[in-house]
């Protein structure tokens, strides 16, 4: 009895999350249903819900989420690959981050989306274009949090460490970038977010690929129903990769 | 009680080499430094002499901003000196040495580690076998009254237990002298006795020479068989109180007649300086408030 309890209250708030979801969704079919939201504009939850078969069969959308969820990876890998990379630089090059810091951080800013021609003329009309300017849009938070994260090590545990005569390197690795990684991995999170708001935005733009391209597709046919239920589609690929994200923190750094 | 006031500073030094054996596994002569800031060049340490001899337990006592831990820091080679040197066992050291352990004030434990773990961390950089050095690590553990919670991360356990680890670490580098700044600062009267306790535990054992860094007399006390006391800035040595309490002590000591002259004898002193630290601190406040 008790430990049923105790299982039911370790359950409590992802429950109490799910009940949240089905509350606002039945609220939505409710104010639809008396006229108090257009169902021009938004289609009930129930037809979105009916259309998820129809764009399985009809419209290969585990296809198409596959393409969407692979170029988000290939962007954030590259984001990995290429942003802590140059968070460390900055750290370790004190001369290059005061230089650049502050056009990095604007860069965070920018709307680089806009630049997709630029990236149509170097790669073409393909998932290359598409994973270029994921990568791009996500670069400058990975490269900030990495930077933040570096900095943020505790004085004390660079002293302990020269205490034990750490190498540089032994430093970097066994101090600095685990202190690091709670920052990094926030980073790749606004990174994913950035990619993956691009590459979605980038299929719908030129028309090409995966969920995007698809929505395009629903939202001329004025197919409202299944289009909500694509965009449902892309929130599965972010929730994916959060969890996805989360496994891997808790891998590389395992705090009680 | 205790020794009779030398009349200057020399003779001090002299004392403080002095009390220990005539072979100390640690001198530290003549150290000086010295910081350049806005205000100037701020001397924080002047002419600071004395000598721990193998298996002593000696603190360093004084008040806030006397260079206690600029010491620590030089001794620990941490920081360079400006001037004097540091010999260990009649070899001098300018950096960081495998014959000092040093326990922090600060939390020091890697969070991302589990007690065993942390503890195995020097003998990880020293480049010891995983099953060797975990099997190492487990006696430290065993040693500082961790066993049962050696899976555990350090956010799971006290900050009492968290120093522990500090202090199980220190120790499994098997160095000759551990050096420990204010290392209970943080923590509550009572743990900071009984952990006065488990370091005297660890003392025996171990035949542990033990320089420690203190402000709190009743630890320094508790603790030491000599206890260095250090002027205000610029930190020097100003008297030398040998502790004649039997060992093997324990925190009862601290209700003894004799516990509480000698905590008298080392605030006379401490007193005088800590109201010259204190009057300074509020000269430079007021100072800078017209600045």
């Amino acid at each position: 009895m008790m430990r049923a309890l105790a299982r039911t209250l370790r359950a409590a708030p992802g429950l109490v999350g799910l009940a949240s979801l089905a509350g606002f969704i039945l609220a939505v079919e409710a104010l639809i249903r008396v006229g108090a939201i257009n169902r021009y504009v938004v289609p009930l939850p129930s037809e979105v819900g009916a259309a998820l078969p129809r764009i399985v069969a009809e419209e290969d959308v585990v296809g198409r989420f596959l393409t969407t969820a692979g170029e988000a990876a290939a962007a954030s890998l590259l984001l990995a690959a290429v942003g802590i990379p140059l968070g460390v630089l900055l750290y370790r090059w004190r001369i290059v981050c005061v230089a650049v810091e502050s056009w990095v951080g604007a860069m965070a800013a920018a709307p680089l989306v806009l630049v997709y021609p630029l990236f149509l003329v170097i790669f073409g009309r393909t998932a290359l274009t598409i994973v270029a300017i994921g990568f791009v849009a996500g670069l400058a938070p990975v490269i900030l949090n990495t930077l933040e994260g570096l900095r943020a090590t505790r004085k004390v545990l660079i002293d302990m460490g020269r205490s034990f005569k750490l190498s540089h390197a032994q430093r970097f690795w066994k101090i600095e970038l685990p202190s690091a990684l709670p920052s990094i991995f926030t980073g790749l999170r606004l990174g994913l977010i950035f990619a993956l708001i691009n590459v979605v935005g980038v299929e719908f733009l030129i028309n090409f690929g995966g969920l995007g391209q698809l929505i395009n597709d629903l939202a001329e046919r004025y197919d409202l129903p299944a289009m909500y239920a694509t965009i449902g589609c892309v929130v599965l690929v972010s929730v994916l990769f959060f969890m996805g994200l989360e496994r891997i923190e808790r891998w590389l750094r395992p705090v009680a | 009680m205790g020794p009779p006031r030398p009349p200057n500073d020399a003779t001090v030094a002299t004392a403080a080499i002095a009390g220990a054996a005539a072979c100390p596994l640690l001198l530290v002569e003549a150290l000086g430094k010295a910081f350049e800031t806005a205000e100037g060049v701020v001397t924080a340490v002047d002419g600071v002499s004395f000598a721990v001899a193998k298996g002593e337990i000696v603190s360093l006592i004084g008040p806030s901003g006397c260079g206690k831990s600029t010491v620590f820091n030089i001794i620990g080679g941490l920081t360079p000196a400006s001037e004097g040197r540091v010999v260990i066992d009649g070899e001098s050291v300018a950096g960081p040495h495998a014959a000092i352990g040093m326990v922090f004030q600060e939390e020091s434990t890697l969070p991302w580690r589990t007690v065993v773990e942390n503890i195995a961390f020097p003998l990880e950089i020293a480049g010891m076998r995983r099953g060797e050095r975990l099997e190492t690590a487990m006696e430290f553990v065993r040693l500082v009254g961790l066993a049962g919670f050696e899976r555990r991360y350090p956010a799971e356990l006290s900050g009492g237990m968290r120093q522990r680890v500090s202090i199980a670490r220190a120790l499994a580098f098997r160095p000759k002298i551990l050096l420990m700044d204010e290392p209970f600062a943080s923590l509550d009267e009572q743990t900071r006795l009984l952990l006065g306790d488990k370091v005297l535990e660890i003392q025996q054992d171990l035949a542990q020479t033990i320089l420690l860094i203190t402000h709190n007399i009743t630890e320094a006390v508790q603790l030491s068989d000599r206890i260095l006391v250090m002027s205000y800035r610029p930190g020097r040595i100003k008297r030398t109180v040998e502790i004649a309490l039997p060992r093997p002590r324990t925190s009862e000591i601290v209700s003894s007649d004799a516990f509480g002259r000698y905590v008298a004898e080392v605030w006379g002193d401490l007193r005088e300086e800590a109201s010259r630290g204190m009057r300074q601190d509020e000269r430079h406040a007021r100072e800078e408030a017209r600045r």
